[in-house]
């Protein structure tokens, strides 16, 4: 097998679908590792990786750690806040500063669209994009997949459901388009409002009503409604886009076949989906989890061993 | 490119059920043993072993058997342009307390068999470690490693190439060197 065909993961839009079947066939043997009594192995121990945070993350950030800390690397932790960025620093100068001592890659969230990508350009190092603003999340579109296809044994031709805040959200851009080039259909499902004018260009279906959407597909992902965004009001109230676009055991019981239930986290409970179906056996939210850690060793992994040998 | 026969595949056979009786000298009836196979080329032989013993050994119980992967623990990592794919695992016992025997089909360098020991660890700490294989390239060690049991010794030079091939994966049992 041969090796990715990019230094740096900044979008799921530049890889090939056969870097993402590399990805997914290598994360298999790191989840393997990962269920070991010893959960480490040595193969980046000469390799320092710095998580540059600019934007709040619980489990993108835990789980790019113990991904670090499980390859055997050595992590340098950055949050924005208590910085020197509250000084005036820029993003460059920010990075090149870590850079110079020593740090081979870098994980990066960053509230703006194409940070990741503009850092890529600028600094000497493998940028691993967590998130950019509303563009990719690319590693949380590769452990769906890699969950999906776990959960289903295949991607081809498998009907998954985006719902809720699309226009938002970096994890359903990412989705659409690995899940596209894995070659399963993608809809998209939420209000109006939150669902961009032209994504049908990207050769996705768009629905309006949730009950539509959870019968033509076999793999719901619930998003959350990103309040923090939303500079206007896209709906009236929170309580009429639950009435519209919220998931309870009602209208999946209703369904006319068991459908799977994806959730990228944070879960708002009781709004995009209600306890009882998130706790459901239908809901594979933890097992994403789980699966994270593994996806971002194999993308790491991967990546590392693009980077010139130092000796 | 030219090739030389070390072993047919009559002369094959015969070495292996050497190896096996070799092995049931200081294993008896293997209930207090485990045999391990490096993935990726050495598990055909491992295999073939495996089977072996359990006809002739003829315990109730049969012997246990793992697979080990080293990918993650070699120390060529990005020595290489392209990325070391790794293969399968499969160890789901303890090796706390165990005899272990690696089967690997060449030893060379050493540097795999060093990795594998690493690997092992994850895994428990065995009471006894041996390695048995099928080719010796005694004299191009890299590290101190010898086997415990070997099928052939060979001498050979860096240049030369030493195939094992299987009649599960390569249609024919043989083993020969090629020259470059």
């Amino acid at each position: 097998m041969s090796a990715l065909s990019v230094n740096h993961l900044l979008g799921i839009k530049d890889l090939t679908s056969a870097d993402i079947e590399l990805i997914l066939h290598t994360a298999d043997n790191f989840k393997d590792v990962i269920n070991r009594p010893i959960k480490k192995v040595p193969s980046l121990r000469d390799i320092t990786i710095a998580n540059l945070f600019f934007e709040n993350s619980t489990r993108t950030k835990l789980s790019f750690e113990l991904a670090e800390k499980r390859l055997s690397a050595d992590v340098v932790n950055f949050s924005a806040s208590g910085s020197s960025v509250s000084k005036g620093e820029t993003l460059i100068d920010t990075t090149n500063n870590i850079l110079s001592m020593k740090v081979d890659m870098v994980v990066m969230r960053h509230p703006n669209p194409g940070a990741a990508l503009f850092l890529s350009k600028h600094v000497k190092a493998s940028i691993v994009n967590a998130g950019d603003g509303a563009h990719e999340h690319p590693t949380q579109a590769l452990l769906d997949a890699y969950s999906i296809k776990e959960k289903l044994g295949t991607l081809k031709d498998v009907r998954v459901a985006i719902v809720g805040d699309i226009l938002h959200s970096r994890v359903a851009l990412s989705n659409i388009f690995c899940l596209q080039k894995m070659g399963a259909e993608v809809m998209v499902c939420g209000p109006t409002t939150l669902i961009p004018k032209y994504i049908s260009t990207l050769g996705v279906k768009v629905e309006h009503n949730l009950k539509k959407a959870l019968e033509w597909c076999d793999v719901a992902n619930m998003l959350r409604i990103q309040l923090e965004r939303q500079d206007i009001k896209y709906f009236p109230t929170l309580r009429e886009y639950t009435m519209q676009f919220g998931l309870t055991k009602t209208i999946l019981d209703s369904l006319s076949k068991k459908i799977t239930i994806m959730h990228p986290g944070p879960i708002n409970r009781g709004i995009e989906i209600s306890s009882d179906v998130a706790d459901s056996d239908q809901s594979i939210i933890l097992n994403q989890v789980e699966n994270g850690v593994a996806v971002r060793m194999a993308v790491l992994y991967l990546l590392a061993s693009k980077l010139q040998q130092s000796v | 490119m030219q090739q030389r026969e070390l072993l047919n595949s009559s002369q094959l056979s015969l070495t292996l059920q050497r190896l096996c009786y070799q092995l049931i000298e200081n294993h008896n009836d293997f209930s207090n043993t485990i045999i391990i196979g490096m993935q990726p080329r050495g598990v055909v032989l491992a295999r073939r072993l495996k089977n072996q013993l359990d006809l002739i050994v003829k315990t109730d119980n049969v012997i246990t058997y793992g697979e080990l992967d080293v990918t993650f623990f070699r120390d060529d990592f990005r020595h290489h342009d392209k990325p070391l794919v790794p293969s399968k695992t499969s160890i789901d016992f303890s090796l706390e307390g165990k005899n272990v025997v690696l089967i690997d089909d060449v030893l060379f360098t050493g540097r795999t068999i060093r990795s594998g020991l690493d690997a092992m660890l994850a895994y428990g700490r065995p009471s006894k470690v041996e390695l048995l294989v099928l080719v010796d390239r005694r004299f191009q060690r890299d590290l101190p490693i010898q086997p415990n049991y070997v099928g052939c010794v060979v001498d050979t030079i860096n240049e030369e190439k030493v195939k094992v091939e299987w009649k599960e994966t390569d249609g024919e049992d043989k083993v020969f060197i090629i020259n470059k």
